[in-house]
């Protein structure tokens, strides 16, 4: 606990000291860098600490008025979002310094420095928050300083505009956590009395609950609430978008977690949240499927990794509150997995999106290709994070992903029809959404790393340089570690399991989960992993040595002598035949242009990409209300006199209010 | 182990390694036989593939390693899938819970690396047949999984060797439509799977119409030896599947060896029939035939939770 608190001060006071050298850009990066790898080494150990159970701690801070007392704590839950914090903050604060470096003629790069570091700090003592006040003011400064990072290089529109989308869609996140908060909070702030407000049950507890899943919602990402992700992913630098994927997101889904262990089971979680871990599922691989633009994919792929972690999650609470302790461990273990593994694949795979970006000058696939051969290094680190968040074995995303299956299968085959064949379906469900992972990735790593260069940049691109090599190998071997860590990990879970199956099954009067089944089920899951590392090496050796005399000779166009670079099948082509598939409302809207005349003039198509549901159900809606709003837009004169009218006016109002109420007694 | 056990196994490995290309000469031999033609030796498979070993390799000038991965991945991930499948009358030689997943995501490793490998060329035919691959994947992949989920739901099971064991007899006598339901639909999976008609051709050089065969257009010599190799591995799993669905004899042992020896030989005959008999869909319908196959397993599933 203490560590944190000196942590906290650590990033703050390097935030300031990053900010006070200024003009100085190497020396702001280094201070922010030292910074955030000194808080991870301060807070990892604690949150190991507290995984590994050592008892939860809580202490409060006398603070000056509306906080009053400012309480923080430590706990499993909050150890558990705080190791990926600190692993991932530290590395991308590296990568960054590095990445951002070639900038520092065109830009103060002390800012970007600083706020990154206010944004570690941030989500820090969100983490620890263990009152309404704090956790909301703390949440917001994050909100803030994440914008600033989303918006580095707002010279551009489109930067502007998605800064922009993030920034409303977080508020109206937040309008909907603090009336949860004011529905939970009678009898005060503190997250106890929150949890005591939420015990007695009854609607205004399922309201509020409710109100949590859309609020954290929309930071974690959930369909139809994901609109900001690809756009504020896409535009911010990709360090930033590395930890915010891996880790900013997340915090949405400790949101969820927490709210749940304030409402209990006012709110059905197991088939809430399954069903929108589905659906969020379906959707987000869906549209990462054609996305031109490498880091909107990675975007909408952290929407389809949000979804599966919610499914375990989902069915974690429910096999607490109706099966047994057995599955409710697998869904738990496997969804909380999930968003460590996620972590890790998906920080890699920015981080790769961002050497990439560095080293061919573009996002965009169709002008990438062959990038593996020219950035040999970075190409193989990326094509093993390809690998890895397709959900394919022998690496970290199916780690989790097995255990959830497992979770889904048991239940599904024990339970009685009415519960077990939607879970059976919700199987089947997560099959086709690993079958469109592979689709997407092998795309990704198709297009933009192997072939010939699609465009002028790829064919002069070059290696990144080795601090932001080196960060992504961690990163890999993080990997490549996972699954055979993931039999001890969930040792560590076990704490976190039970302080929500507590959450869960606190009325049904169930078990705790007990972690061992998915201790076996990851002990053969390494085994298999093991068993395809070895006989990848083997055969691998075996091929290279049998082919050891070889030539080499155009790629075999069928007899054509003369293909280009340009031939080369593209993404968008790739992608047309899933593309056709996809029900009509998730597909990109492509326009050609119809032509009659006999010689007809040069033609172009344009496909638009913009997510669906931005394009089908926000913007119209906004409109409308932007229009509404401009009816009352008499009400602004811009003359002074009558904004104080208004204010008197407002104050007489009010008074009579209040004083009518007291004179009938009402009060 | 006991020593029949260890013996048993050894026959499992034996027979993982040795029968696969066997597959190939069958099913060569079968469509010879409704053409009226003599055909090739039923043998014809292996010597293919020594021929294959012992030639020179061109590789194209744009690949990487990831070429030479895509074969060596695709006959690990086949050989792996392989051992978790019953083979004979017995357990198979790896089983755990929810092995059958596992068999599903390792295939899948290998489709990921077969189609690196094609993209790697940088040719628009291989491509070509890797978009078709990944697409013709996503259907097949839900259909596959929610047939092995209708045999475990009905035989309370969650590993191949549990619920192609002998309980699946029983399965038989209570829900026999589910089961046939079950097999028609890994039928129409082992045929898109495996790439053969009415999905894909694998006997054509038309590289505009194929899936499988275009993708590994640029693999020549060892590297297609290997590749031929995988997949006559990957055929033997599902029909080994299959075989183990329809003809559930396990003991005594000798007879569920012939049952199953026969039952392969019978699978392959029955895809050399159908490729005899029909001629390969036109791209846009095979969704909808991949849809039935769904279906079909959807209707099993839903008939055995009833």
């Amino acid at each position: 606990m203490i560590g944190c608190l000196i942590a906290v001060g650590v990033l703050i006071a390097s935030a300031g000291a990053a900010l006070a050298a200024g003009r100085r850009a190497r020396a702001a990066s280094a201070i922010a860098a030292c910074g955030a790898v000194g808080a991870a080494a301060l807070t990892l150990p604690e949150a190991i600490a507290a995984l590994a159970g050592s008892p939860p701690v809580e202490l409060s801070i006398a603070w000056a008025p509306p906080i009053d007392e400012l309480r923080l704590g430590l706990d499993p839950l909050s150890a558990f979002f705080i190791a990926p914090l600190a692993v991932l903050g530290a590395i991308c604060a590296v990568y960054g310094a590095f990445y951002l470096d070639d900038q520092r003629a065109r830009r103060l790069l002390a800012v970007p420095a600083c706020f990154y570091n206010l944004l570690l700090a941030a989500m820090l003592v969100v983490l620890l928050a263990r009152d309404a006040i704090g956790f909301v003011i703390a949440w917001e400064i994050m909100t803030l300083a994440s914008y600033f990072l989303v918006t580095f290089d707002h010279d551009q529109s489109e930067v502007r505009r998605a800064g922009w989308v993030y920034l409303i869609a977080s508020h109206l996140g937040v309008a909907a956590i603090l009336s949860m908060f004011l529905l939970l909070g009678e009898r005060g702030f503190a997250f106890a009395d929150l949890a005591a407000g939420g015990s007695v049950g009854g609607g205004a507890v399922t309201v509020a609950g409710i109100l949590g899943l859309i609020g954290f919602g929309v930071k974690a990402g959930l369909v139809p609430l994901h609109v900001w992700l690809p756009e504020a992913h896409a535009a911010a630098p990709s360090h930033v978008s590395a930890l915010m994927s891996g880790v900013l997101i997340k915090l949405g889904l400790y949101g969820i977690l927490r709210t749940c262990t304030f409402v209990g089971d006012a709110v059905p979680w197991g088939p809430v949240l399954l069903t929108v871990g589905v659906v969020g599922a379906l959707v987000g691989i869906s549209l990462a499927l054609y996305q031109r633009d490498l880091k909107r994919a990675l975007a909408y792929s952290s929407v389809e990794n949000i979804g599966i972690a919610t499914i375990g999650l989902g069915v974690g609470f429910w096999a607490t509150s109706a099966h047994g302790p057995t599955i409710a461990a697998l869904g738990f273990c496997g969804g909380l997995l999930h968003i460590w593994s996620h972590t890790i694949m998906k920080g890699l795979m920015f981080l790769g999106a961002g050497s990439l970006l560095h080293g061919a000058g573009t996002r965009d696939l169709e002008r990438m290709g062959g990038l593996l051969g020219r950035m040999p290094r970075t190409g193989a680190l990326v094509l093993l994070g390809t690998v890895a968040i397709a959900g394919l074995p022998p690496l970290s995303g199916f780690t989790s992903e097995w255990l959830i299956y497992l979770g889904l299968v048991r239940g599904g085959s024990a339970a009685e029809s009415a519960v077990g064949l939607p879970l059976l379906f919700a199987v089947a469900a997560v099959a086709t959404v690993g079958a469109l992972a592979v689709l997407c990735f092998v795309r990704l790593a198709g297009i933009a790393l192997l072939g010939a260069p699609r465009g002028e940049g790829a064919a002069r691109a070059h290696e990144s340089g080795r601090g932001m090599v080196l960060p992504m190998a961690v990163l890999a071997a993080l990997a490549v570690a996972l699954p055979f860590a993931a039999p001890l990990l969930v040792d560590g879970l076990a704490p976190v399991l039970a302080e929500l199956g507590a959450s869960a099954g606190a009325s049904a009067g169930a078990r705790a989960p007990s972690t061992a089944e998915a201790q076996g089920a990851l002990v053969e899951l390494a085994e298999v992993g093991l068993a395809i590392w070895l006989g990848i090496a083997a055969v691998f050796l075996l091929v290279r040595r049998l082919t050891r005399q070889r030539r080499q000779a155009e790629t075999w166009g069928c007899g054509y002598l003369a293909p280009s670079a340009r031939m080369q099948y593209s993404g968008a082509s790739f992608a047309e035949g899933i593309h056709r598939l996809l029900p009509s409302i998730l597909r990109a809207r492509i326009h050609v242009p119809y032509r009659s005349e006999l010689f007809p003039p040069p033609a172009d198509l344009t496909v638009n990409v913009e997510d669906p549901f931005t394009r089908a159900a926000y913007e119209p809606l906004l409109d409308r209300l932007a229009r509404r709003f401009g009816q009352l837009r008499w009400v602004q004169r811009g003359l002074l006199h009558v904004y104080i009218l208004y204010m008197v006016l407002a104050a007489v109002v009010t008074i009579a209010i209040v004083s009518l109420r007291d004179f009938w007694g009402l009060g | 182990m006991t020593a029949a056990g260890a013996l048993e196994g050894l026959g499992q490995a034996l027979a993982i390694v040795v029968v696969p290309p066997l597959l190939l000469g069958v099913i060569a031999r079968t469509k010879a036989v409704l053409a009226g033609r003599v055909g090739p030796p039923l043998l014809q498979p292996y010597h293919d593939l020594i021929k294959l070993l012992g030639k020179g390799t061109v590789v194209s000038r744009t690949t990487t390693w990831v070429f030479l991965a895509g074969p060596a991945v695709s006959l690990v991930a086949a050989v792996m899938a392989a051992a978790v499948v019953p083979i004979g009358g017995g357990r198979a030689l790896w089983s755990f819970d929810g092995d059958f997943i596992a068999l599903a995501y390792v295939l899948g490793l290998a489709r990921y690396f077969t189609m690196a490998a094609a993209l790697d060329t940088g040719s628009s035919f291989e491509g070509m047949g890797a978009s078709r691959e990944a697409t013709f994947a996503c259907i097949a992949e839900p259909a596959f999984i929610m047939g092995l989920l209708a045999l475990a739901r009905a035989t309370g099971s969650l590993s191949l060797s549990g619920f192609l064991g002998p309980s699946i007899a029983d399965v038989w006598s209570v829900a026999s439509a589910s089961l046939v339901l079950v097999a028609a639909g890994l039928l129409l999976v082992l045929l898109a799977e495996n790439s053969r008609i009415p999905v894909d051709d694998p006997s054509t050089h038309l590289e505009l119409t194929m899936v499988h065969e275009v993708m590994i257009l640029d693999h020549g010599g060892p590297l297609l030896g290997v590749v031929l190799y995988g997949a006559s591995v990957k055929l033997f799993v599902f029909a080994a599947l299959l075989v183990r669905i329809a003809i559930p004899v396990a003991r005594p042992v000798w007879l569920g060896w012939l049952a199953f020896l026969l039952g392969l030989i019978a699978v392959a005959a029955v895809i050399g029939v159908i490729e005899s008999a029909m001629a390969r869909l036109r791209l846009q319908y095979v969704p909808a035939l991949l849809l039935s196959a769904c279906l079909f397993c959807a209707l099993a599933l839903v008939l055995l939770a009833r």
